[in-house]
């Protein structure tokens, strides 16, 4: 190099000086301090999961899965009956709520002027932010107070749970089908209904029913709603939504007050069926949605 | 605004010639001891990805001197100007090969501190982004306040303001947010903030695109004052601000330098016909 | 050209159907407040506001006081966030900024599955595989080194306020998490290099940048949480040992509002009792509202795109 560099060469500079240093270990204190933030974060999941599956494991067999509690003192048995009804209470509320989520994400992406979509949008906000305890009692006031507990009620507690998970999911993914898109359809004199049901709806398909399976997952874990609404079940297997129906997370719940450790191996075989089939739906609704957000151009 | 001193031609193919003496000192370069801040790139090539932007460049920045470095979009220049002080690496994917030596010293070298790097050679944006939590005062100093210079801190402030051409405007409001200024100002107050660390470089990636014609002017005008304390390397779409600002000039195409000389050659004598077709208006 | 009556009667039919929906959910909401505060009448009547300050809970007596419960519900809710407001902050930078690029998906989908656990599952985890630890080896730990301050010298025990908190906080972390990652990802990349060309460590780029533009979005995620912590029932009923006494001992028993409502409604004995578990619900109802909206409100009006219902797909 010129000889001008010599003497007062930047080596050191570029180096940095001991304040660098220190600047450097504060920097990468902080990044341990995150890194470590994030690890313990994803080890409680584990061993969470870890847990329950190497507790629960020796619990399920056919016999688990497909019979019902033993008479007391008795033990062995399973929790069918909390395996079907949770299986109807979850779709009942997915029946009432996904329509109604949908047709909510419509209004409020398509039609709603933009202080009246925001309106809507902050009360499915806040809907979703009400306690679940609090649905639950709402729900017993309404529909159990007075009468008896009923599937109906608690797949309708479930389905005010879910509904906002399922709007709002559907208007972000209807949000982002492209502008153009439903302009050049307009313009070619599609009716707005027609263009929502042939283009908008269509394209944004994955995401709604990514929505609705996050919205599916969310509440077959629901314990809470189902407490004042269908929990005193009978020992058998109901398909009856007309009176209070069997699940797994109430099952769970019970069994875990119960003092005696063959009901709380069954707790942990239930919650292993209970956490498999959720994170599934949750890995499954992922993995739609990244298929169709493949095809949609994601506008962020 | 003032035409290109003649210079010595000094042609891309020997890059290594002595500088020449900075121009008259003025007083805030009169630092005790100044580097030379010479800046030189050898074999330079830049990657996003599989993607090479940048096919090898040889091409030397002279103390105390403004260079400007043009082409047509996407032929790599902001990628060029990025890579001397490391920031292309913060792309993510983005990755780079070569020499860059700052008065002789490898930016690219081992033990070297990215960090230790940026302090030295400071950068303007062609967006102005000052920081839009700080006051005016803050942004100045927030680089100050890094390197632990707190001692006379009022007075550093003061001085690159005035280095900014800002002062006067805004010594009264020291205080108020620094996105509460125009673009120009907010553009200056950027330079402020990057003269405050004493760079001995300024890379500045075209600085005044998004400017209307009077701030743009100031600008042009604070350029030609900043030459005296730091070396500047310029990018620029705009061949009339090569022309007004800068003594040398370097033309780049698809990844590589055509051609660099002073800007006067480069744009009434060019020795490329590339270079010829693309400063009359023939492409790009 | 003539429409088909399915064209002339298509687009009215769905703008109905559509507004007719959305004005159910906001009817909703209004039947849920007006049919909780309804079964609340009874034990308002009879015991007023002080029913919020008394702490006296005697089904035999017929004396209801919620003081206790919500002073549970209080340090339940405010530990977990002390612990997990600053874990989420330092979650979201390290997936937003300091982690290597190809890690930060996984581990990002990783935390946001912590969300998914149920909470009977959590609550079950709590108290027979997280209480032993906290009981033999924890709470002995704490008490030793900071057991001068009256919080950490009670008596170790299985059940209480501890695991309570941690549960909690296990649930708090991934929301705050997600939308504080959210509100991260927004901060404008050349303020992000304006500080980096400065020669900012990635740090000293966070503190200088990434932070106080995001303060008002923190802030709001946090209350979030704080809004998911408040309302938790059936995790927090299996973990805390339900008492009608407040004591400022972390390691033992206490209950909170909601806790309570879970544990007692069922075998609730009069209707004023099943009344003030509903003024419970009511309040915790009324809380849960104002944090929400306050917390939704923050976080809109500093970044209005960013939805905050966590658990929704992104």
């Amino acid at each position: 190099m010129s000889a001008t560099a010599g003497q007062m060469g930047p080596g050191p500079a570029l180096r940095g000086d001991g304040r660098l240093r220190r600047r450097r270990l504060v920097n990468r204190l902080m990044e341990i301090s995150a890194s470590i933030a994030a690890l313990v974060a994803v080890a409680v999941l584990a061993i969470v999961i870890i847990s329950v599956a190497s507790k629960g494991i020796s619990s399920i067999s056919i016999e688990f899965l497909t019979k019902n509690a033993p008479l007391f003192g008795q033990s062995g048995g399973g929790i069918a009956n909390a395996i079907v009804g949770t299986l109807i209470l979850v779709a009942l509320a997915t029946v009432m709520a996904v329509p109604v989520g949908i047709l909510i994400g419509i209004y409020t992406s398509e039609f709603a002027g933009a202080r009246l979509a925001s309106l809507v949008r902050f009360v499915l906000d806040i809907l979703n932010g009400v306690p679940t305890i609090v649905t639950g009692i709402f729900v017993f006031g309404l529909l159990v107070a007075g009468k008896a507990q009923s599937g109906w009620a608690g797949a309708f507690a479930l389905a005010v749970i879910m509904l906002p998970i399922v709007a709002r999911s559907a208007h972000e993914v209807l949000a982002l089908v492209p502008k153009a898109m439903k302009e050049s359809a307009l313009a070619l004199g599609v009716t707005r209904w027609k263009m929502v049901l042939r283009i908008v709806l269509p394209t944004a398909a994955g995401g709604i029913i990514t929505g609705a399976l996050l919205g599916v997952a969310r509440v077959a874990g629901e314990t809470a709603p189902l407490l004042f609404t269908s929990s005193i079940f009978a020992n058998e297997v109901s398909t009856k939504p007309g009176g209070a129906l069997a699940s797994i997370p109430v099952k769970i719940f019970s069994l875990t007050e119960e003092p005696s450790p063959s009901a709380h191996s069954q707790a942990w075989g239930a919650a292993l069926l209970l956490i498999f089939f959720i994170l599934l739906l949750n890995v499954l609704a992922r993995a739609i949605y990244a298929r169709s957000s493949r095809r949609t151009t994601r506008a962020r | 605004m003032s035409q290109p001193q003649p210079q010595p031609t000094v042609s891309a193919e020997t890059p290594q010639a002595p500088p020449p003496a900075p121009a008259a000192p003025g007083p805030a370069a009169a630092r005790a001891g100044a580097p030379a801040r010479e800046v030189s790139i050898e074999r330079l090539k830049a990657f996003y990805g599989q993607a090479e932007q940048l096919k090898g460049i040889d091409l030397a920045f002279e103390p105390n001197q403004v260079t400007a470095i043009i082409g047509p979009s996407g032929c790599g220049k902001s990628t060029m100007i990025r890579c001397i002080n490391r920031m292309h690496e913060e792309i993510p994917g983005a990755r780079a090969e070569g020499r860059v030596l700052l008065d002789g010293a490898d930016v690219y070298g081992e033990g070297v501190d990215v960090v230790a790097v940026r302090r030295l050679i400071g950068m303007v944006f062609q967006r102005a982004n000052p920081f839009p939590t700080m006051s005016i005062y803050d942004n100045v100093a927030a680089g100050l306040r890094l390197t632990g210079r707190r001692r006379d801190l009022d007075r550093k402030v003061e001085e690159a303001l005035r280095g900014a051409g800002l002062w006067d405007e805004v010594s009264d409001r020291l205080s108020a947010p620094g996105i509460g200024l125009s673009g120009g100002q907010q553009q200056r107050l950027c330079i402020a903030r990057s003269l405050a660390v004493e760079p001995e470089v300024l890379l500045m990636d075209e600085p005044c695109s998004a400017l209307d014609p009077i701030a743009t002017l100031k600008i042009e005008e604070l350029i030609e004052d900043l030459k005296q304390r730091v070396t500047i390397v310029i990018v620029t779409h705009n061949m009339q601000q090569a022309a007004r600002v800068a003594d040398r000039t370097a033309f780049m195409l698809d990844g590589r330098l055509v051609e660099v000389g002073p800007t006067q050659d480069i744009f009434t004598n060019p020795r490329d016909t590339r270079t010829e077709e693309y400063v009359t208006g023939k492409f790009g | 050209m003539r429409r088909g009556l399915t064209d002339r009667i298509g687009d009215p039919t769905l703008r109905s159907l559509t507004t007719l929906a959305s004005l159910a959910a906001v009817a909703l909401l209004v039947l849920i407040v007006y049919k909780v505060f309804d079964q609340a009448g009874e034990a308002f009547s009879h015991f007023g506001l002080s029913f919020v300050w008394e702490s006296e809970w005697n089904p035999v007596t017929k004396q209801f006081g919620a003081a206790d419960f919500l002073y549970g519900t209080a340090v339940t809710t405010f530990a977990a966030i002390l612990i997990a407001a600053p874990m989420s902050i330092a979650i979201a930078l390290f997936l937003t900024e300091l982690a290597p690029r190809q890690i930060r998906r996984p581990v990002g989908v990783l935390v946001e599955l912590l969300a998914a656990i149920p909470s009977v599952v959590l609550g079950l985890w709590g108290i027979i595989v997280l209480s032993p630890v906290l009981l033999k080896t924890i709470e002995p730990a704490l008490k030793s080194a900071l057991g001068w301050i009256p919080l950490f010298s009670g008596e170790a025990s299985p059940v209480g306020l501890l695991p309570a908190i941690l549960i909690l906080t296990i649930m708090a972390v991934p929301i705050i998490s997600a939308v504080t990652r959210e509100v991260f990802e927004t901060v404008p990349g050349d303020l992000k290099e304006g500080a980096l060309a400065l020669g900012a460590t990635r740090w000293e780029m966070v503190k200088m940048v990434v932070l106080p533009y995001s303060r008002t979005g923190i802030v709001g995620a946090t209350i979030l949480g704080l809004g998911r912590a408040l309302g938790e029932a059936i995790a927090v009923t299996m973990v805390i040992g339900h008492t009608e006494h407040i004591s400022a001992n972390l390691f033992g028993p206490a209950d909170t509002a909601a806790s309570r409502i879970a544990s007692e409604y069922l075998g609730a004995t009069s209707s004023l009792q099943i009344s003030s578990l509903a003024y419970l619900a009511a309040i915790l109802l009324v809380l849960a509202l104002v944090v929400n909206m306050i917390a939704r409100l923050i976080v809109r009006r500093a970044h209005p795109k960013i939805p905050t219902t966590p658990g929704i797909l992104r």
